[in-house]
């Protein structure tokens, strides 16, 4: 009973303990730079979870929304001239915008169709990236999207420096997961459960399925937008991949290996996948295929991911 | 007796591809009645009420609720509108709690978008969801996740739901379906005093059980609206006793 009482707690203050994880990581981990990467690649994962771990929707367009908040904040940035706080912001919106149009078409499938129309449609957003050179640098990727050094109420923060730079991505990072975690809580996040639970119901019940989705997609596109907005800042640049379909594989993998529809998952997972491609691939050149193979087999073996499992072992 | 009808449907049928489930339906229902639906196997008594629920759309024919055509309307508005179901198979959401699925429920009248406020704000969903549960005789399941709970008490549970909607119309398809006799009786007592205070279309395919609770039954047999009236009308009739003769009644 007292470790279920834990448990709850910990559920009701899920934000604030994913907060502190994070503050604390980098004091453990020896290579600042991908502690970033693992950063961004979990807000990525997180607004991903959001549609498919929440409400049970799989898109295989994820990098579309990545994508467009990457480049959304360098454009601006670079092209523009905004400062950096006003690019930031960009990156949500733009992520929104694209999940908006995307989502308005695609949420009339359900399935594998909603998986493979997602995915075409940010194929398009690719190609299109990267015909348009005059404002995405196509193949050579968006150059130049620096932030050197930024005052702020005093403070300088020095975004050369690995550990600052991971500090200040945190900042809006933790703000995204107080974010999510309210959603969650909110009437809506009853909603997206109910959908995922039973579509029938639901809507018997007189909440419009469709709807719901492309909020969710939105929602998700925010969040996806905002990662792509802070990868943009930590790579000083947009590379057109970040549009491409691997982008959209890769974050499939790293939610379910950490655990889909758990909170904290899709950072163990990001943190897992960062840590095995840089560890494997110092002793070989096949490191993704050591990498998909750990995926298959915890797929197989921990079909809950590896904090799911983990989460589902305390709460007996 | 001369109060207009709740729901009205004209002529109404359904076709699955060449396939006539359904035609030609004219009936009407009276506000505050009990209106069962009977029939055979297959008599097409699912498709007729999933016409009248929303759930299909019908090939022809229109459907009139309170006056007003709602042939076509989205399914999900139907809720809106005040016409609530239960579904033939059980239909709830099977991780929640008992009572986060009747306050879910109740929820989509006030707050379907809203991704802000917390939802444990809504305190009078709260109390509702619990009062419905108590109705149906499920207060201390409360927070137990619907799939562990017995069969009849799904179904006890998702007609708390649909009374989460606040229904004038209720619709319920079979729902002693798969039930033990001891919870098929308390069923129909359920169904009885929430027949007290609303309409209520009952779909099912033991005649006896309906015989003693309707005010009024409809027959349907192969598609067709074969004979309708009070039970008593139904009982004398003899199409309806040669159909349900040679037919097992379990
Ligand atoms: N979606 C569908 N596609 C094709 N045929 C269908 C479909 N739904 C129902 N039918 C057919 O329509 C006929 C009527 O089915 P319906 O489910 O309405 O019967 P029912 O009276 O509810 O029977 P039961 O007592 O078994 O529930 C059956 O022959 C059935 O096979
Ligand atoms: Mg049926």
């Amino acid at each position: 009973m007292a470790r279920a009482d834990l448990m709850a707690a910990a559920a009701r203050h899920r934000a604030a303990l994913a907060a502190a994880a994070l503050l604390v990581f980098p004091l453990l981990m020896p290579f600042k730079a991908i502690a970033v990467n693992i950063l961004v690649q979990g807000l990525f994962a997180v607004g991903f979870n959001l549609l498919y771990g929440y409400l049970g929707l799989l898109s295989f367009g994820h990098a579309a929304l990545l994508g467009s908040g990457a480049y959304a904040c360098g454009i601006v940035l670079v092209r523009f001239g905004w400062p950096w706080w006003a690019a930031l912001a960009a990156g949500p919106l733009g992520g929104m915008a694209i999940a908006a149009a995307i989502g308005a078409l695609a949420i009339r499938t359900r399935g594998i169709y909603f998986a493979m129309v997602t995915l075409a449609l940010a194929q398009c957003l690719y190609f299109i990236a990267y015909q348009a050179t005059g404002w995405t640098g196509g193949e050579n990727g968006l150059r130049g999207v620096n932030i050197a050094a930024i005052r702020l109420a005093g403070l300088r923060i020095d975004l050369v420096d690995p550990l600052h730079r991971y500090y200040f991505v945190a900042v809006f990072v933790i703000a995204a997961l107080f974010a999510l975690s309210r959603i969650l809580a909110s009437p809506f996040g009853a909603v997206m459960e109910a959908v995922r639970e039973n579509e029938a119901r639901a809507r018997a019940c007189g909440y419009d399925i469709r709807t719901t989705r492309w909020l969710a997609f939105v929602l998700s596109g925010g969040f996806c937008g905002l990662a792509g907005a802070l990868q943009a800042i930590h790579l000083g640049i947009v590379p057109v991949e970040t549009l491409y379909y691997t982008t959209s594989g890769l974050v499939v993998m790293m939610t379910l290996l950490g655990g889909a529809g758990t909170f904290f998952g899709p950072f163990i997972g990001a943190g897992l996948f960062g840590m095995l491609e840089e560890l494997v691939s110092l002793w070989t050149v096949h490191w993704q295929l050591v990498v998909g193979v750990v995926f298959v087999a915890c797929v197989l073996f921990f079909p809950r991911g590896v904090w799911g499992t983990l989460l589902a072992g305390r709460g007996r | 007796m001369n109060d207009p009808p709740i729901l009205r449907t004209e002529n109404l049928g359904k076709r699955f591809g060449p396939f006539v489930a359904l035609r030609g339906i004219t009936a009407e229902f009276r506000a505050g009645a009990l209106t069962a639906i009977i029939g055979p196997n297959g008599a097409g008594k699912s498709t007729y009420f999933n016409l009248l629920s929303g759930a299909l759309a019908p090939s022809e024919g229109r459907i009139l609720f309170e006056g007003r055509d709602i042939t076509g309307t989205p399914q999900h508005r139907f809720a809106h509108l005040g016409i609530a179901k239960s579904f033939q198979i059980t239909t709830v959401f099977p991780q929640l709690p008992a009572l986060e699925n009747v306050r879910v429920a109740a929820q989509a009248r006030v707050a379907r978008y809203d991704i802000w406020r917390p939802r444990a704000r809504l305190h009078d969903l709260l109390a509702e969801a619990e009062t419905l549960l108590d109705t149906v005789g499920l207060a201390r399941h409360r927070d137990r996740p619907a799939s562990t709970l017995a069969h009849g008490e799904q179904r006890a549970l998702e007609i708390a739901m649909a009374l989460a909607v606040r229904p004038r119309l209720l619709l319920l398809d079979e729902p002693t379906a798969g039930m033990s006799p001891e919870e098929t009786r308390s069923m129909m007592e359920l169904i009885v005093r929430l027949a007290a205070a609303r309409t209520v279309i009952l779909v099912e395919h033991k005649m006896r059980l309906v015989m003693g609770i309707s005010d009024r039954i409809l027959v349907l047999h192969h598609g067709e609206l074969l004979a309708q009236g009070t039970p008593d009308d139904i009982r004398r009739n003899d199409t309806v006793r040669r159909v349900y003769l040679g037919q097992r009644e379990h």
